[in-house]
């Protein structure tokens, strides 16, 4: 198996251990089925990914991990998700290893395709309030020139820091706004399964021992 | 004659309202893609994508949604579409009931798009009492 999809199916097992816990949070404020359909969206990644040939590069096989998402997770974040890791795969095209510049232009790339499918912005209450700050803490490592695992390390923590952040913001996005001010207090479930992954791709390269 | 698909979470609430809808405009070609592929609730883009396809015949087709994932899983199924037909289709910012009711009346008279458009939207201020 390439790396590449080594690291999506521990992000995939990461968030199907956190199924229960992302249902949780989704029903004090939404539809209660965020664990459920991401669960069930990553079930489905793993299963496409591992009959998929070893000579695939990280583009097709986030094309590939995007479509299947699109078409299992069933709720909002299918396409946003699938849409965010569909831009995130074309800055990856034709590549097998990623430096830290593509790594950071996957990034943006996917926080467009949230922006732009969601008509979001940070401070709304969603997965954004998780991967812009992460976003911005990576691309501060990259410039002082550390390592990228190093980056990634400072990207999960403030990913978590967005994740406490929305329990202090009213929704205005997504199922959570019809609870208006109802909704603070909350975490919310998008910004959580956002800091799963980026702790999960964190927690496998360092048990990779390099990136 | 313009095509309609209808997106709800629910399957039971898309072909319901293809039902009602279809009693006032027979001639109409409506195809509900409601719920997931497995028949859960929530929406799915490569089942609109699909729908959507169904529905075109060659006048344009006119999305109906409910809510949240239902908008965002059309909008994805749009960039799934080829240019030309994506010029033709577009989603409707209206009450998903009492628009495609109307929408699909004004549909089986060979309304252009853009007038079917108009009419689904113009629901949103349909007073019932």
């Amino acid at each position: 198996m390439s790396k590449h999809v080594a690291a999506i199916i521990a992000i995939g097992q990461a968030i199907i251990t956190n199924k229960e816990y992302l249902t949780e949070l989704d029903r004090e404020i939404g539809d209660a089925d965020h664990g459920i359909n991401m669960a069930k969206g990553f079930e489905a990644v793993i299963h496409k990914l591992s009959g998929l040939d070893e000579d695939k590069d990280v583009g097709f096989v986030l094309k590939t991990v995007a479509m299947t998402l699109i078409s299992s997770v069933g709720g909002a974040a299918g396409p946003l998700y699938g849409t965010a890791i569909l831009r995130a795969a074309v800055p990856a095209a034709g590549k097998f290893e990623l430096d830290a510049m593509t790594v950071q232009a996957m990034w943006e790339a996917a926080i467009t395709g949230i922006k732009e499918r969601g008509k979001a912005s940070r401070g709304e209450k969603t997965m954004l309030d998780a991967l812009e700050p992460a976003l911005e803490a990576f691309s501060v490592g990259i410039r002082d020139g550390k390592r990228l695992l190093d980056c990634l390390n400072l990207a999960s923590m403030a990913a978590q820091n967005g994740v406490e952040y929305t329990k202090t913001i009213v929704a205005t996005k997504g199922r959570a706004s019809y609870l208006g001010e109802r909704s603070l207090g909350h975490q919310d479930p998008g910004a959580t399964s956002s800091f799963i992954m980026i702790k999960a791709l964190l927690d496998f390269f360092r048990s990779q021992g390099s990136v | 004659m313009v095509g309609i698909v209808i997106v709800s979470h629910s399957s039971k609430v898309a072909d319901g309202i293809k039902d009602i809808a279809q009693q006032m405009a027979k001639d109409v070609n409506i195809i509900a893609a409601g719920g997931t592929a497995d028949g859960e609730i929530g929406t799915d883009a490569f089942k609109i994508q699909e729908a959507i396809l169904k529905a075109n015949t060659g006048n344009g087709v006119l999305i109906m949604v409910d809510l949240g994932s239902a908008v965002l899983s059309a909008e994805t199924a749009l960039e799934f579409l080829d240019e030309e037909l994506r010029q033709n289709v577009c989603i409707a910012d209206a009450p998903i009931v009492e628009g495609t009711i109307v929408g699909a009346v004004q549909a089986s008279t060979g309304a252009m798009l853009k007038d079917v458009l108009k009419t689904a939207i113009g629901a949103c201020t349909l007073r019932k009492i």
